[in-house]
This record gives C-alpha cells, structure tokens and sequence, in this order.
C-alpha cells in the first residue's frame, strides 16, 4: 500500500518536472532574443536536474546524485560564460 | 523497488508532499517563463524552482534516505548549497548583459545610464 | 601564521566540501582535503578580495530569519501573479534606488539577497553615483519599494557591517 502510494507519487513529480521542462524548452526554442534563450537553458537544467533526484528517489543509486551535482555545477558555468558573452561579445563588433 | 517498501507510512507521506509540491512549484516557475510577457518579467519566473523547488525536493530525498539509512544524505546538502549561491549570480548577470543589450539598440521603457560612459584605463590595455 | 593561512575559514570550508563529496573521514580524505584548501586559499591571496570584518556578527541570524520569512511569502505571491497573469497582467517596472553601503561584500550580500528573492532581480549598479536599478515583477509605487529595501535590508546590512 505504501509502496503503490510513493510510486505513484514519484511518477507524478516525474511528469509535472517533465512538463516544466517542457514549457522550459519553449522558451529556448522560441524566446525572441539571446537572453531569452539562455534564461530558458538555465531553467532547463535545474529542472533536468530535479528530475534526476527524483530517479535517484525511486532507484536509491547514488549515481543519479553525482550527475545532480555536475548539472548543478556546469548549469552555473555556461550561464555565467553565455550571459558574459552576451555583454562583451558585442564590444568587438 | 525493494528499498521503498521499508518506508513506513508516517515517513512516506511527507516525502511525497514534498515532491509533489516542490514539483508543481517548478511547474508553476515554468510555466511563468511562457506567460510572462518582456524579458525582465521573466527573470523572476525561474527563481521559484531554483529556491522553492531544489529546497523541497531535497528534502524529500534526505527524509527518504535519513530514514532508509541506506548512505549518506549530505549530497542533497550540498545541492542546495550550490544553487542557492549560485542562481542570484547567474540572473545578475543575465539582467545585466540584457540590459547592455537593450541600452545598446534603443529599445522603449529601458532606464538610460545616469552618466555617459567612460572608458576606463585598464580596459583598453587588454 | 597568517601568512602560512590567510583564509583558514575558506579552507575549513574548502576541506569540509572534499569530505562531504568523498563521503568518507578517513585520516587520507582528511589530510588530502586540508592540503587542498590550504593551497586553494595561496590562490585566493592574489585575487585580493576586499577584507570586511563584521562587528555585530550575532545580527546575523536576525537577518537570515527576516530573508527566509520574505523568500516564503515572495515565492507565494509570485505564483499567484503567474498563474493569474492570463485574466490580470501584472505591472512591473524598473526602480532605482540610492545606496549608502559602502562595504563591498556587504553589497554583493545585499545583491544575493535580492535576487534570490523571487519578485525583485537586481539589474546593475553604478558606483559612481551609488544608484541601484531594480527591477520589480509587482510594481504598485515605485518610491515605496524603495523604501522598503532600505529599510528593511540595508539598514541591517549597515548595523552588521559597518
């Protein structure tokens, strides 16, 4: 009984962080300008990488939390690379 | 699903609150992101999945684990760490160059710079 | 002493980081995560951060309760403005705001706390004429906000750092 319940659960959260990846990739595909675009990339990780701790929830393997962490950590490095690119890019121009 | 069935009631429910929960804030961040309608609007839209929703879900997982006792928990410690130090930086950033950018083209309703721009010396060196 | 560690909380912290990611307090993790912190702190000594001291460190907890309280509450009425922007569109606009902060990473606290608050983003910051151009999802007055921020964030940031 309790097992169904938490599977259920987790299969749900699954779905709706699917979902906001999607209305995330959206915004990546469609957004009118650059910063949109990275705005909507670095949404997509960090839903990317909820979704992964809930794999890591349902399967209890640890390898799911190592990625979570390198999302989490390369997710903040190419924002921070594309946003600066966005501003000095455009100097040399 | 071997390690799930050990849950006992009074710990499984709380996790799948916080999951559920946690998720439809993500949701709801995202879905921001369509609805809104400039660019400086939607900056504040994925600011709730990354305090609310990595909050909530992680510890979902920690209650999971600490009461599985299956490893350690303190991953999920440093998830969130790393996120909420993080996100403020990287939407700084991103509002800045997006405001350089509109700056730049003239666009309407963006706050001009107070003062004309200098350049400065050490930026020219390089 | 200081010279052989010029941030020993920056190393502690760095150590604390290598045995949590090792998930292990074997005496090798140990000693292997204090010669990485020891040596990544050398590195921090050429960046020459600005060096702050805080005199009222106790206010500290004051202001992390206050922030969370407003992270709670902020991320409740943002989800309330997305999910009727369809019927009601919201107002938002650009709020500029004079700072008297002088301390450096005070400032960048100040930034981290704003931006991590969902409804405000900080968008730039001049140092020469000390205006700070906010920008708010739910902009009702413009001169109320700014109110708002100085006295509920900067003047405790001022008592903690200055």
């Amino acid at each position: 009984m309790t097992e169904l319940f938490i599977i259920w659960s987790i299969l749900a959260s699954q779905i709706i962080l699917g979902l906001a990846m999607g209305c995330a990739l959206f915004r990546m595909v469609k957004g009118p300008r650059a910063q949109d675009r990275i705005l909507g990339l670095d949404a997509l990780y960090i839903n990317g990488m909820l979704l992964l701790l809930t794999f890591g929830i349902r399967t209890a393997n640890t390898i799911y939390f190592e990625s979570a962490l390198i999302i989490a950590l390369l997710g903040f490095v190419s924002s921070i690379a594309f946003s600066k690119f966005l501003m000095r890019g455009e100097v040399i121009e | 699903m071997s390690h799930l069935t050990d849950l006992p009631l009074w710990a499984a429910i709380p996790v799948c609150l916080l999951l559920l929960s946690g998720s439809m804030i993500t949701l709801i961040g995202s879905i921001g992101l369509i609805r809104l309608k400039n660019f400086y609007k939607r900056l504040h839209a994925p600011t709730l999945g990354a305090s609310a929703g990595v909050i909530l879900i992680c510890l979902a997982s920690m209650l999971c684990f600490a009461v599985l006792q299956s490893r350690w928990i303190f991953h999920e410690v440093l998830i969130i760490v790393f996120i909420i130090l993080t996100t403020p930086v990287t939407l700084m950033l991103l509002g800045q160059s997006a405001l350089y950018r509109d700056r730049i083209e003239g666009t309407d309703g963006v706050p001009l710079k107070a003062k004309p721009i200098s350049p400065k010396a050490d930026e020219t060196d390089i | 002493m200081r010279y052989w560690f010029p941030y020993p909380l920056l190393s502690f912290a760095l150590m604390l980081f290598w045995l949590l990611i090792n998930q292990s307090l074997s005496p090798a993790q140990i000693l292997l995560g204090a010669a990485l912190g020891i040596s990544h702190a050398w590195l921090m000594v050429n960046l020459r951060p600005a060096k702050t001291s805080m005199k009222k460190a106790w206010l500290i907890g004051r202001l992390i309760g206050r922030v969370a309280a407003d992270v709670v509450r902020s991320n409740i009425s943002v989800m309330g403005i997305i999910l009727r922007s369809r019927n009601r569109p919201v107002t938002s606009g650009f709020v500029p705001i004079d700072i008297t902060l002088q301390d450096e990473n005070a400032l960048a606290l100040l930034a981290c706390i704003l931006t991590a608050t969902p409804g405000t983003a900080w968008l730039e910051f001049d140092s020469q004429t000390r205006v700070l151009l906010l920008h708010v999802l739910d902009v009702e007055n413009g001169s109320a906000w700014a109110e708002l921020i100085k006295t509920r964030y900067e003047a405790p940031l001022k008592e903690l750092f200055e």
